[in-house]
């Protein structure tokens, strides 16, 4: 076997176990002319677990997941995606790895002129060579997991705010990425409507093995998605349940303030934070 | 503080490079895989069909519009019979390609700066980037090749339909034997002005619409309100771009062809 081969199957077996790194930022640097956007960046995701990425509007988070996505590219600092290194990949290359990545835009960005049909299945209709019947009971199953399989045929305009973020979520999962990254998810929702957007989020993150990169500054959402997880009840009705303490350690908080990270750690530390800047954030 | 003139000539050089880098890759795009079959019939329906009657008003209005004023002119020389000639020749040479393509400007090129535009500021752009869609394959391409194939097409039904306007005008109203008038746009042309002026400037006008507006439409920012300043931008640069070059694909074809 060629010597790079073996590499790469090896980097292969690395990214498969349990608590691999699947996204790694290091030293990565970003300015849009004189701006600062992100300042010597460094964080890892693992396999199965949860990074929530806190921070004021502008402090650089969405940048960070276009960066992942490789919708934006650094300035400086390396940037691993499932062991490749994006920060050097040209768009046509970056389509490999995209197939692996599913993006949750902060207005679920979702294509107006499509159906939610459409829209749920767009990548497996328009990029994948799989049977129609076949995508289309997959597109089903997603909308059921999101509890919008009725509003199927519906366009994107007759759904309310909360129902268009869940087919965006539907859309993102419908080709089954192994991470997720969700861009301010559950702003400008209801409390309700959001909980149900975060129920979503954990129960991707708990039966689906996906792990999630979760842009938010809504703390309310960031702290019951790192403090639940998602279990299965006696009739296999999913439950939402306060996490077990080893859950819990599975998602990082990460705050950002003006491009720099400020904070690291799990909820219980965050909580226990006496750094003015993340009290008066907290408060 | 840079000054006005290095600012503008930075953003002008700017445009300049990504029009070019933009309409590269979609002839690139063209000529390989993927390509989304079903949207470049979408998009030939929505130039070709959507823009038929515009331009059949267009034409024929115009072919009875120069009739009657040449009729005039000619009336001043005993020419009246030789209208045909003049109209032919006019519509064929000049006004058919020309007022196509500023139709189609202000109909095609307004529409995708708008579509792409409001796709743009609202993430859609890149949330098909993000799916693993190259948006210059998806939505460049096919609208590129539409107006490429369908410009030409409609310049000739424009043709058509003012050429026979002119003779409804000169029929009626100007009382030009009919067989006199045919014949007339018949001997009014050479092979070189059917298939050199006529032919070879839709081609180029239908591409200079749909890469200009594709163009502005894949750089809007700025909201509702940059997207309608993408599609004034798109209309007033595509009909600028549309007559300058209309007089150098003029120089050109005179040079090669006659």
């Amino acid at each position: 076997m060629p010597a790079d081969l073996t590499l790469e199957t090896d980097a292969r077996a690395v990214l498969d176990e349990p608590g691999a790194p699947v996204v790694v930022f290091d030293h990565v640097e970003l300015a849009f002319d004189d701006k600062v956007v992100l300042r010597d960046v460094s964080f890892t995701l693992l396999k199965g677990h949860t990074k929530i990425i806190l921070g004021a509007s502008g402090s650089g988070k969405s940048t960070s997941l276009k960066i992942i996505t490789g919708l934006l590219k650094a300035d400086a600092g390396v940037v691993w995606v499932n062991g490749q290194r994006v920060d050097q990949l040209n768009e046509q290359e970056m389509m490999a790895v995209r197939a692996d990545l599913g993006l949750i835009f902060q207005e679920g960005a979702l294509f107006d002129s499509l159906t939610v049909r459409e829209n749920v299945g767009y990548k497996l209709y328009e990029e994948s060579d799989m049977p129609l019947d076949e995508i289309d009971r997959r597109v089903e199953e997603v909308l059921g997991f999101v509890g919008l399989a009725e509003h199927i045929d519906k366009m994107p305009s007759a759904l309310s705010g909360g129902q268009r973020r869940r087919v965006a979520i539907a859309r993102a999962m419908a080709f089954k990425p192994r991470i997720l990254l969700y861009d301010e998810a559950t702003t400008g929702l209801d409390p309700i409507t959001a909980l149900t957007v975060d129920a979503e989020i954990i129960k991707l993150r708990d039966f689906e093995g996906v792990s999630s990169i979760v842009v938010t500054h809504q703390l309310r959402d960031a702290f019951y998605v790192a403090t639940h997880m998602a279990v299965r009840g006696e009739r296999g009705e999913v439950q939402i349940v306060r996490a077990t303490p080893e859950k819990e350690r599975e998602a990082e908080f990460l705050m950002l303030k003006d491009g720099v990270i400020v904070f690291e750690g799990d909820a219980e530390a965050l909580r226990r934070c006496t750094d003015p800047y993340i009290r008066s954030f907290l408060s | 503080m840079p000054s006005f003139v290095e600012s503008w000539s930075k953003n002008a050089a700017l445009e300049v490079q990504e029009y070019i880098r933009l309409t590269l890759a979609a002839v690139r795009g063209a000529f390989s895989r993927p390509l989304y079959r079903h949207d470049i019939i979408e998009q030939l329906d929505a130039v070709g069909i959507g823009s038929l009657t515009v331009v059949l008003l267009t034409g024929i209005f115009t072919g009875m519009a120069i009739t009657a004023q040449s009729g005039l002119t000619l009336d001043q020389f005993g020419a009246r019979a030789v209208v045909g000639r003049l109209v032919g020749a006019s519509m064929i040479k000049e006004l058919g390609p020309v007022l196509t393509a500023l139709m189609l400007t202000g109909r095609v090129g307004s529409g995708i700066a708008a579509e792409l535009g409001s796709m743009m500021v609202t993430d859609q752009i890149n949330a098909l980037r993000a799916l693993g869609t190259d948006p210059i394959r998806k939505l460049v391409v096919p609208r590129m090749l539409a107006g490429f194939i369908m410009t030409p097409v409609l310049t000739v039904i424009s043709d058509f339909v003012g050429i026979s306007g002119g003779w409804l005008v000169a029929r009626f109203q100007l009382q030009v034997n009919s067989g006199l008038y045919w014949s007339s746009v018949r001997d009014g042309l050479y092979m070189q002005d059917v298939y050199g002026m006529g032919l070879v400037k839709p081609f180029v006008f239908g591409f200079i619409i749909v890469t200009v507006a594709c163009h502005v439409g894949m750089r809007t920012s700025g909201g509702t309100a940059g997207v309608g300043r993408s599609t004034t931008v798109a209309v007033v640069a595509g009909s600028v771009l549309v007559i300058a070059a209309d007089f150098f694909v003029n120089q050109i074809l005179v040079a090669l062809l006659y």
